[in-house]
């Protein structure tokens, strides 16, 4: 068996009498692209919410790298290899792209007190960032205001800061989200490369996008995973045409 | 556009330039007036830390500035009546050393903050305006009740505390001193400003979350940035008790309070020398329209309201157009 | 310490309080619904003094003197409203602190300006004064009691309003859905200008009949405005509960505390140190209340966001 970087076992959350996340267990194995597809209020956001530790939940546990990590908080989490991108980009717009990403290596690589350094030149947190802007390809626009971005950079600088935390796992919502075909087929490509590096958890709306890089399906309606598969065993599966992809699959 | 580095330039040319032509023409008044002015500016320099790099709105920090008043006013009240502030479980005595009065003021005012900060960054938004405002009052009103400390009217201290090898009797000497704190602190508050916690803070006001997720303590960096600042203006309100040689609880009055955040925003959130340019701007305000009129305040709150509702970025804004980046 | 005293006591906490609430209930609206912080909320307290002194000064009549103060309150919040407040909305919190902070500069001053510097007086009215005996053979003053009943009455007039009438309806959807409230065809403009009008009447009511058991003068609405603050940290904003319950625990705290501390005190401490520690605390014990409570709830005792 292979080791198993992410796991939930059986999450629960209830919203009064919905129960938005309804005993959902599952996994994210080495070198794979996970995704969680489902349509529009089945409770992908609240799962995403409760794995990053923003939400706590009822009932059931999160596991990184064989570690209980339900009681950690968000912060935490991250520092324990958890990498996330935002459904909305939440950047710190008034400040450069470069900025943004000294600051998400800030937490792993350096330390916020006791320096009156400037943090754009310190070599060990600059590089890691500049490496991480090397790998999206945003190289070029460094010192760029992050307000000024187009909306598939913005998203491809929410990869860069996650990248900058060294993650054990990628957790990925919507990061297609607004994306001309240009710019998907730029980020389907880093996703791809990506996986070897970290297993990634991709809430996806594209299904272009999730058919093409996916190694695993998991399929959220109501929140509960009626099925979980291959590519292949999805499009095939019975339960999953009625209940979501209808009669286009 | 002036560039904004230049504007600096400018402007700490003109603290240097206005003193020494006052002395030249023997206007000692001008003097006491711009040591008034730079003193605001430390204190409005520590606030732009917590309000404009962290958007933290303390509507109390004049409870740091009377803190740090009140601590020179009862160590150099012991000093002048000869009388110990603790004979047990050990003596300490009254002082009348600049330095260690600061150094009690810095102290004090962090402390204040520290509990004050710990308990108001529980909320944000109007609620942390509202709770700082109000332990701001409850400093204004236990001084009122404090009769040792001459409750309601204050205290006067007879003779302007020492610093070594000065005469701090001179206004000139005095503006010197009060100058290169000034100096010192936006030296401070640039440098902290491009640091890592800088940068920590000045995103954790634009995307707490993100900054958790970046592995970083959201709060406490807030709390750091809200004791520094406290500390600062606690600096502030030790000079400014020097320069008038009194304290009282009016010190500790919320229209300080918002008067500080007024010289912040004349001049610019956020920007290094916002603070001073709102001070020396409100004290020439002061001066000016208070010599005019008595009911210059009108005149001050409707030109407060015409810079919210349609300008932008304070005076700095104004001439020198957007904050540049860094890089 | 008589039974007799604390029972009196009591009465003076609550009717404290009670004219707290009529500060907080306006500013809690306003914040719940409109989202605005509004310092110059004390100064439609002043107005509302002012304006009660003014009409007594010159028509002799109480009741005239409260519909005055009512009327220049309110005129002056819709005014406020209309030309400076609604410019605010969609401002942060620093400009509203600013701008309203500017406006409490312009009325203090303009009042300063118009009555002079010297306090005015608000009579009590000959039918409400004097002392009134309670069971239990207590004299309380009439007119104190005659506060509480007036500002309870108000409260269950409020508190019946947004719970039964069409515009409760509209500010409680107000507070929970701004954007609902504007599709279900409810002019924002006409809303958001009736409750700072009613904010601001209960404000120079309270003013009006606080007037008359202390001095009218300008900058006397400041303290009270921060005492509300507290109120609303304490209840919770947005919530007339809330600020109800707050009202009254802020009134007895202080009113207890500055009077019975000291006494406390004085059971293991000589009487000069007693005196001194037990009314400084006095004067920090609703602070004290505050900070407990929001370690205990940051959001408020009613507090319905987070």
């Amino acid at each position: 068996m292979t080791e198993i970087i992410l796991a939930t076992h059986g999450l629960t959350k209830t919203f009064g009498a919905l129960k938005v996340s309804n005993n959902i267990s599952i996994d994210l194995r080495p070198g794979e692209i996970h995704a969680l597809i489902g349509p529009n209020g089945a409770g992908k956001s609240t799962l995403i919410a409760q794995i990053c530790g923003t939400l706590t939940p009822a009932a059931g546990r999160v596991e990184l790298m064989g570690k209980d990590v339900t009681h950690l908080s968000a912060r935490k989490r991250s520092l324990a290899g958890l990498g996330r991108t935002f459904q909305i980009s939440a950047l710190a717009m008034e400040d450069t792209v470069l900025q943004n990403t000294v600051l998400g290596a800030l937490g792993a690589t350096g330390n916020p007190w006791f320096s009156l350094r400037p943090a754009l030149k310190n070599h060990a947190l600059r590089g890691v960032a500049e490496q991480a802007l090397h790998r999206v390809g945003l190289q070029d626009v460094m010192s760029t205001r992050t307000a000024e971005l187009s909306h598939g950079q913005r998203r491809q600088l929410e990869v860069a800061v996650a990248l900058t935390l060294n993650p054990k796992a990628f957790i990925m919502d919507e990061p297609m989200a607004g994306l001309g075909s240009e710019g998907s087929k730029q980020l389907t490509e880093l996703l791809d490369e990506l996986r070897v590096e970290a297993p990634i958890l991709l809430v996806e709306h594209d299904m272009d996008a999730v058919f093409a890089l996916a190694n695993r399906i998991s399929v959220l309606v109501y929140g509960k995973i009626i099925a979980t598969g291959t590519v292949d065993e999805i499009r095939a599966n019975r339960e999953v045409k009625e209940a979501y992809l209808g009669d286009e699959a | 556009m002036i560039q904004e580095t230049h504007f600096n330039v400018f402007i700490l040319a003109l603290l240097v330039a206005i003193p020494a032509w006052a002395i030249a023409v023997d206007e000692p008044f001008t003097v006491t007036l711009m040591t008034r002015a730079v003193i605001f500016a430390i204190a409005a320099v520590g606030l732009n830390i917590a309000l404009g790099l962290g958007g933290l709105v303390s509507l109390g920090h004049a409870a740091f500035f009377g803190i740090g008043g009140y601590a020179m006013g009862i160590l150099a009240f012991h000093q002048q009546t000869y009388a110990p502030i603790f004979e047990w479980p050990f003596v300490i005595e009254g002082t009348k050393s600049m330095p260690v009065i600061w150094l009690v003021a810095v102290v004090a005012s962090s402390l204040a903050a520290l509990v004050i900060g710990l308990l108001s960054l529980r909320t944000s938004g109007v609620y942390f305006i509202m709770i700082t405002l109000a332990f701001g009052q409850m400093f204004f009103f236990y001084c009122i009740g404090w009769s040792a400390y001459g409750g309601e009217d204050g205290l006067s201290i007879y003779v302007r505390n020492g610093f070594p090898g000065l005469n701090t009797l001179d206004p000139i000497q005095f503006y010197a001193i009060c100058f290169s704190i000034l100096a010192l602190v936006l030296w401070i508050v640039s440098a902290l400003a491009k640091s890592s916690f800088g940068l920590a803070l000045n995103a954790a006001r634009q995307v707490p979350h993100r900054v958790e997720t970046a592995g970083l303590n959201t709060k406490r960096i807030q709390l750091a940035a809200f004791v520094i600042s406290g500390a600062i203006t606690g600096l502030a309100g030790a000079l400014f008790a020097d320069l008038n040689r009194f304290v009282s609880p009016a010190m500790f009055s919320w229209q300080l309070s918002g008067e500080i955040i007024v010289f912040v925003v004349i001049g610019g959130v956020g920007r290094l020398f916002g603070p001073v340019v709102g001070a020396l701007v409100f004290v020439a305000l002061e001066h000016i329209l208070g010599g005019l009129s008595e009911f210059w305040h009108i005149y001050l709150g409707l030109l407060l309201l015409l810079i919210v509702l349609f300008s932008h970025g304070g005076l700095i804004g104004m001439v020198c157009g957007r904050k540049a980046v860094h890089d | 310490m008589t039974f007799i005293l604390v029972i009196e006591q009591i009465l003076n906490g609550l009717q404290f309080g009670i004219m707290l609430f009529l500060m907080a209930a306006g500013l809690t609206l306003i914040f719940g619904v409109m989202g605005l912080i509004n310092l110059a909320h004390g100064s439609l307290y002043m107005v509302g003094a002012f304006a009660a002194a003014a009409v007594a000064g010159l028509t002799g009549s109480f009741g005239l003197s409260l519909i005055a103060a009512l009327a220049a309150s309110a005129l002056a919040g819709v005014i406020v409203e209309t030309v400076v407040i609604r410019r605010l909305y969609n401002k942060d919190h620093l400009d509203q602190v600013l701008a309203t902070f500017a406006l409490i500069l312009i009325f203090s001053e303009g009042t300063r300006w118009v009555f002079g510097s010297f306090p005015l007086f608000l009579e009590i009215p000959e039918y409400l004064s004097g002392p009134v005996s309670l069971p239990g053979g207590i004299q309380y003053p009439l007119y104190r009691l005659a506060l509480i009943f007036a500002g309870l009455l108000v409260a269950a007039g409020l508190m019946l309003l947004i719970a039964k009438t069409r515009i409760g309806i509209q500010i409680r959807a107000g507070e929970n859905d701004r954007e609902m409230i504007a599709a279900l065809g409810v002019d924002i403009n006409k809303l958001y200008t009736l409750i700072f009008a009613l904010g601001a009447a209960l404000a120079g009511l309270a003013g009006a009949l606080v007037g008359a058991i202390q001095s009218v003068q300008m900058g006397m609405g400041e303290p009270v405005l921060i005492l509300a603050f507290v109120v609303i940290v304490i209840g919770g904003i947005g919530s007339i509960k809330g600020a109800l319950i707050g009202s009254i625990l802020v009134g007895l705290t202080d009113t207890l505390g500055s009077v019975f501390l000291p006494q406390l005190f004085g059971l293991f401490m000589d009487t000069a140190a007693a005196t001194n520690i037990g009314s400084s605390l006095a004067s920090m014990a609703i602070y004290i209340l505050m900070g407990v409570v929001l370690i205990w709830r940051p959001t408020g005792l009613f507090g319905a966001r987070g």
